[in-house]
């Protein structure tokens, strides 16, 4: 089952990564929109370091993984 | 013939135009420029939370000897965060961006005063984290890499960490990271009172008070007994915590509205990854601190879609799936529609979902048997889910707000509820200015 699973993801991602247009940089305006960024924005910050204080998951997230605070 | 004359001194001007535009080009180009203030980010939360299982406590509220230790999660926090980003032009045309950060959190604990059993613990404590970090990018050929550094002190925990990274764009709109980084931290070993070690008390005569009564506070480590005034921190051990992180991302630019990343993290951590003042209860009425692993191995995968609809509507998405060798399996899902009301003005509901399974060393308080080897009561490493959801407003007018530096400004406000009974809000404000 599980390597069902990962097969049909990776095949999504083939087609998906396949279905991608060259776009120029003069299209790019809605990409470049601050809230289209690819990261957690910075307001999101502080929020996300309370999460990380209170789950025991953490990372993946361009923030933190475990050190630098007394968090997990 | 005056027809090719012409022609040609028209087509030898357009030579000569074209040239001297490419001159002026790669004057542009290589010209040094030294680095400049462009942005700083002001980044202010405000955090209260309330709940009834702190790991201070065992896991909840219970009695020792006349005392009733008060398992409240009650807590308030003030964070700020101030962000300078400078960038600069060396003679080689290659970009410098220099970001230099300064943190400042005040926090406020209920479960910290019972650090000592008699609750007479600083609830309070203050961290500052500074941070630095450099990146080089040759904008011609799409290669950056840099290297960053941080701090942390707070009165019981101090990290150092040292990152650094490299990227590389494709032709195709995708965009490859590496990063590594390190933190080297160090735990302040502050027990519970009643749990000082025996060593402790003979190897250092003030130390025993100084342990009773301080928390992570600048004022901890203060008691006043008759005749006696103990401030000596520096006294209290400390073991250190390492984490090791490797990251890699790859984002992939899709169409001219949708865009998407995935991320993955291996993380490996050693040292003290508890913490000493979390109280651990038996069955059989006997207490200890919370014992935990000296190693930890954590692997977080996660994807991020983005997709702008029509000329209002953004969707961001964002999935984690998330494993480690203590046993805890986690799913975080979220997504926030901004709204844009006119091109300088958005608002932005969000809603996030988050489960995660025990880790084997955890049970509630009065459920660990004292023949285990780890044991943890601190729910963090519980079986729960929680649900965090809000809104955010974002404004940015052309030209800053009254023609003023301030050229954008972001508020957000989350409700987060956890099935542990644990509640908090959360308000942030982001100042840009440029």
């Amino acid at each position: 089952m599980k390597k069902t699973k990962l097969f049909i993801s990776i095949v999504l991602l083939l087609i998906f990564a396949s279905s991608c247009e060259t776009v120029k940089e003069y299209q790019k305006n809605r990409l470049k929109d601050a809230e289209m960024v690819l990261n957690a924005r910075r307001v999101e910050k502080n929020e996300m370091n309370f999460q990380s204080y209170k789950e025991g998951a953490s990372g993946a997230n361009g923030g933190k993984t475990g050190g630098g605070c007394g968090c997990n | 013939m005056k027809k090719i004359s012409l022609t040609l001194i028209g087509l030898y001007l357009l030579f000569l135009h074209g040239f001297s535009q490419v001159t002026e080009h790669y004057t542009n180009i290589f010209q040094a420029k030294p680095l400049k203030l462009e942005e700083i980010n002001l980044v202010t939360s405000y955090y209260s939370q309330t709940g009834t299982h702190s790991a201070v406590t065992g896991g909840g509220t219970l009695v020792m000897g006349n005392q009733v230790l008060n398992g409240s999660e009650q807590l308030t926090d003030f964070a700020n965060m101030l962000e300078l980003k400078l960038v600069g032009y060396g003679e080689t045309g290659l970009k410098h961006t220099i970001l230099a950060g300064l943190g400042v959190d005040h926090h406020t604990a209920a479960s910290q005063r019972w650090i000592s059993n008699t609750g007479a613990s600083s609830p309070e404590g203050t961290r500052v984290y500074p941070s630095i970090n450099w990146t080089e990018e040759n904008e011609a050929k799409g290669t950056e890499f840099g290297f960053g550094s941080y701090y942390s002190h707070e009165y019981n925990y101090n990290s150092f960490a040292l990152d650094g990274h490299y990227g590389f764009k494709n032709k195709t709109g995708g965009e490859f990271t590496g990063k590594v980084s390190a933190y080297f931290d160090q735990v302040k070993l502050i027990y519970p009172s009643e749990l000082i070690p025996a060593t402790a008390i003979t190897d250092v005569t003030p130390y025993v008070n100084v342990i009773k009564t301080n928390a992570s506070s600048g004022k901890g480590g203060i008691i006043n007994t008759p005749g006696t005034n103990y401030d000596n921190k520096e006294n209290i051990p400390s073991s250190p915590r390492n984490t090791y992180t490797g990251s890699l991302t790859y984002t992939q630019v899709i169409n001219k509205s949708a865009q998407f990343s995935l991320l993955l993290d291996i993380v490996k951590q050693d040292g003290w990854l508890g913490l000493p003042f979390h109280r651990v209860f038996f069955t059989n009425g006997t207490e200890a601190i919370e014992n935990l692993p000296h190693s930890r191995l954590k692997i977080p995968v996660g994807a991020r879609f983005n997709y702008f609809i029509g000329d209002d509507i953004i969707v961001r998405s964002y999935y984690r799936f998330y494993t480690d060798d203590w046993g805890l399996v986690s799913h975080t899902a979220s997504i926030e529609v901004p709204y844009k009301i006119n091109p300088f003005f958005s608002i932005s509901p969000f809603y996030r979902y988050y489960t995660q399974t025990a880790t084997k060393y955890f049970a509630p308080l009065g459920k660990h048997t004292s023949t285990e080897t780890f044991y943890t009561s601190n729910y963090s490493s519980s079986a729960f889910s929680s649900n965090y959801f809000g809104l955010g407003l974002r404004s940015a007018p052309p030209g800053g707000f009254a023609n003023t530096y301030l050229s954008a400004l972001e508020l957000r406000f989350g409700h987060y509820a956890q099935t542990t009974d644990l509640n908090s809000n959360v308000i942030s404000l982001h100042f840009t200015l440029k």
